[in-house]
């Protein structure tokens, strides 16, 4: 089984900075990290390495330092990596990354299943992973907490606000994971050695046959209005449950000042 | 800002390993882990799985093939956030050596790879009852009897026990010959006549395990023995000369653990309207802290190249690592509660526990005492020789 697991290089400080100019986010100087989700979505793929067996490439849509979340996801045991990475693709939306990894993966050949995490970190669209399912015309899962493989049929959780779904699913398929799934391993010493020495050269929009126009900022088929922060949830008013009668008492007046009873 | 050690990119790599494995793995897991005096089972698997808990054993027995330096820094990182944790891991290696340095084809081939790959862990078996600094005093016996040892006696106060597979003790084959009357023998765990006793209650590193091992006519296969009879002694102090770096590496780690939480206290905790770093009396305490741990780590790292440079004679600058810097672990982690002031005693705080964590250092792999006694031989030793 080949399996294809999609990360990104998203900052790891909290603190990055809305360019009031492009809107987009603005991280330099930030440390760089796997965008959490995918960590899962790289874990799940290894956990079914381990007891299927499986080879495991990692995709990344990204810069020249996106090459260090690829050795990271090899020190972990991941088999290949690849680096997709052009000028061109700046400024590309969901739609035009779900195209480039579709088109990536479609390159690659006898892929049977592709993992995502369930959205990033900074852009938090989670459009890619549905987004390159349909790219590739196969079945996809999104929120998926938990996978077992049962020959070529995909036993699958799909969660939800309350419970969870059981689905069945022939492969090829495209799953989007959660942080439920898993937890993720840390590379080892000898992957971490072996990893520094992996070559890393980009794959370009011309190595996919893709036309310049076709993605980056000018084939966007969204354009980002504004961006902002969202805004903290304020704790509420607790009241103390101790004694009852005035608590409800508390409750009703609060209610009623507020026009709701 | 830092210093230059001079450290292999490789060295740099297990650096950053485990120092990534302690602050993802250990620092959520260690004030748990000592309240409730529980094994870190868990975490030495995932060192397993991450090529660490082979580090010191060589790559043809499925270990890393890492020397001493590699080693301590390696343990020193785990320390700087748990010796409890670092003390579980460094004893395999304790327990190893023996093996390591006097086993056979033989026994290196079965005993060390499952140990390499952490899927079984090894304590050493030295100290009794009345044998403790004194070792020559140990009273369990082995006695030849067919193609078996018969061993009987009691060790105490073994840092791994009942949770190793693989055990390397000494005994007297012949007490009329003292030290010289000792063997080392590889005893596994599941030996008829070979039980443990309690789990001991201890000030520090509670989440480590420190148990007796009972011999009661346990039956030990003669090609078990390692090195011949007689060489007991040598093996235990070849050992000790070989491990007591990572207790140094300990006391380093700790220290600077110790130093990382005061120096963060002081440069938020304002008294009088500003940080208690501003305070010359405070910058006087972090700077002879910070000052102590690098010689510590300087001496330790010095001794560790010494024995990866294959020195004959290892025993003084050994001896000397581990007496100055666990010394330097006592003082440092103390000075971090007084800077911490009331939260430093507070559990809530790990400086506490670092504190009561300190203590072992100056007294295990030989006290401190023990190791002065060590140098001084060497010393006279030395100078007897020059002309």
């Amino acid at each position: 089984m080949h399996i294809v697991v999609c990360i990104k290089q998203v900052p790891s400080s909290i603190a990055v900075k809305i360019d009031p100019a492009t809107q987009a986010l603005t991280c330099t100087g930030s440390e760089f990290l796997i965008n959490p989700f995918d960590e899962h979505a790289l874990e799940a793929a290894l956990a079914l390495k381990d007891s299927a067996g499986a080879k495991v490439t990692v995709l990344t849509v990204g810069s020249a330092q996106a090459a260090d979340a690829l050795r990271e996801t090899l020190g972990r045991g991941a088999d290949a990596a690849q680096l997709i990475s052009d000028p061109a693709f700046a400024g590309c939306d969901a739609w035009a990354t779900s195209k480039i990894l579709a088109t990536a993966i479609q390159q690659l050949g006898g892929v049977d299943l592709v993992l995502c995490g369930k959205q990033t970190f900074d852009g938090d669209t989670a459009q890619v992973g549905p987004g390159l399912a349909e790219f590739l015309g196969w079945s996809c899962v999104a929120f998926v907490r938990k996978i077992t493989l049962e020959g070529a049929t995909l036993q699958l959780e799909r969660m939800f606000e309350e419970g969870y779904e059981k689905i069945a699913l022939p492969l090829p398929a495209v799953l989007t994971v959660g942080k439920e799934i898993n937890t993720p391993r840390m590379a080892s010493l000898k992957g971490r050695m072996a990893a520094k020495k992996a070559q890393l050269a980009p794959v370009t929009a011309a190595a996919l046959g893709l036309a310049p126009e076709a993605i980056g900022a000018q084939s966007a088929r969204t354009r980002l209005a504004k961006m902002a922060p969202v805004p903290r949830k304020t704790g509420g008013i607790k009241v103390d449950g101790a004694d009852a009668a005035a608590a409800a008492k508390l409750v009703v007046e609060k209610l009623r000042e507020m026009k709701l009873v | 800002m830092g210093i230059n050690y001079g450290l292999s990119e490789q060295q740099i790599e297990i650096r950053n390993v485990m120092r990534e494995f302690s602050k993802e793995r250990v620092i959520p897991a260690r004030a748990e882990l000592d309240e409730k005096e529980e094994f870190p089972h868990a975490l030495l698997q995932e060192l397993g799985k991450m090529d660490m808990m082979g580090l010191y054993i060589p790559s043809e027995l499925s270990g890393f093939g890492g020397g001493s330096l590699d080693f301590c820094l390696a343990i020193e990182e785990l320390s700087r956030i748990c010796i409890g944790v670092s003390v579980s891991y460094a004893a395999n290696a304790l327990g190893s050596y023996p093996i390591l340095l006097f086993g056979t084809d033989a026994q290196l081939k079965k005993y060390m790879p499952p140990i390499a790959k952490g899927e079984k862990y090894c304590a050493f078996g030295l100290t009794e009852a009345n044998a403790g600094s004194d070792a020559g005093g140990i009273q369990t016996t082995a006695v030849l009897k067919g193609d078996k040892y018969i061993l009987n006696g009691t060790k105490q106060w073994i840092t791994n026990g009942g949770e190793a597979d693989t055990y390397t003790v000494i005994a007297m084959t012949d007490k009329n010959k003292g030290a010289r009357g000792a063997s080392a023998f590889i005893v596994e765990k599941g030996y008829q006549g070979f039980s443990f006793g309690k789990k001991e209650k201890k000030l520090g590193i509670r989440c480590s395990s420190t148990r007796e091992l009972v011999f009661q006519d346990c039956e030990v296969p003669k090609e078990n023995i390692l090195g011949r009879e007689g060489m007991g002694f040598i093996v235990a102090m070849k050992t000790l000369d070989t491990s007591r770096p990572g207790i140094a590496a300990q006391g380093v780690g700790l220290a600077q653990g110790a130093l990382d939480e005061a120096v963060s206290y002081a440069r938020t905790r304002e008294q009088f309207g500003k940080p208690i770093i501003a305070n010359q009396a405070i910058q006087h305490m972090l700077a002879n802290m910070a000052t102590k741990t690098e010689a510590a780590r300087t001496l330790t790292y010095a001794a560790a190249r010494t024995i990866d440079s294959d020195e004959k004679d290892v025993s003084k600058i050994s001896a000397m690592c581990k007496l100055f810097a666990t010394d330097v672990a006592m003082e440092v982690t103390t000075d971090a509660v007084q800077i911490l002031g009331g939260y430093g005693y507070m559990r809530e705080y790990p400086v506490e526990k670092m504190m009561r964590d300190a203590k072992i250092l100056q007294i295990y792999e030989g006290t401190n005492q023990i190791q002065r006694n060590v140098i001084g031989a060497a010393l006279i030793k030395e100078y007897a020789s020059m002309k």
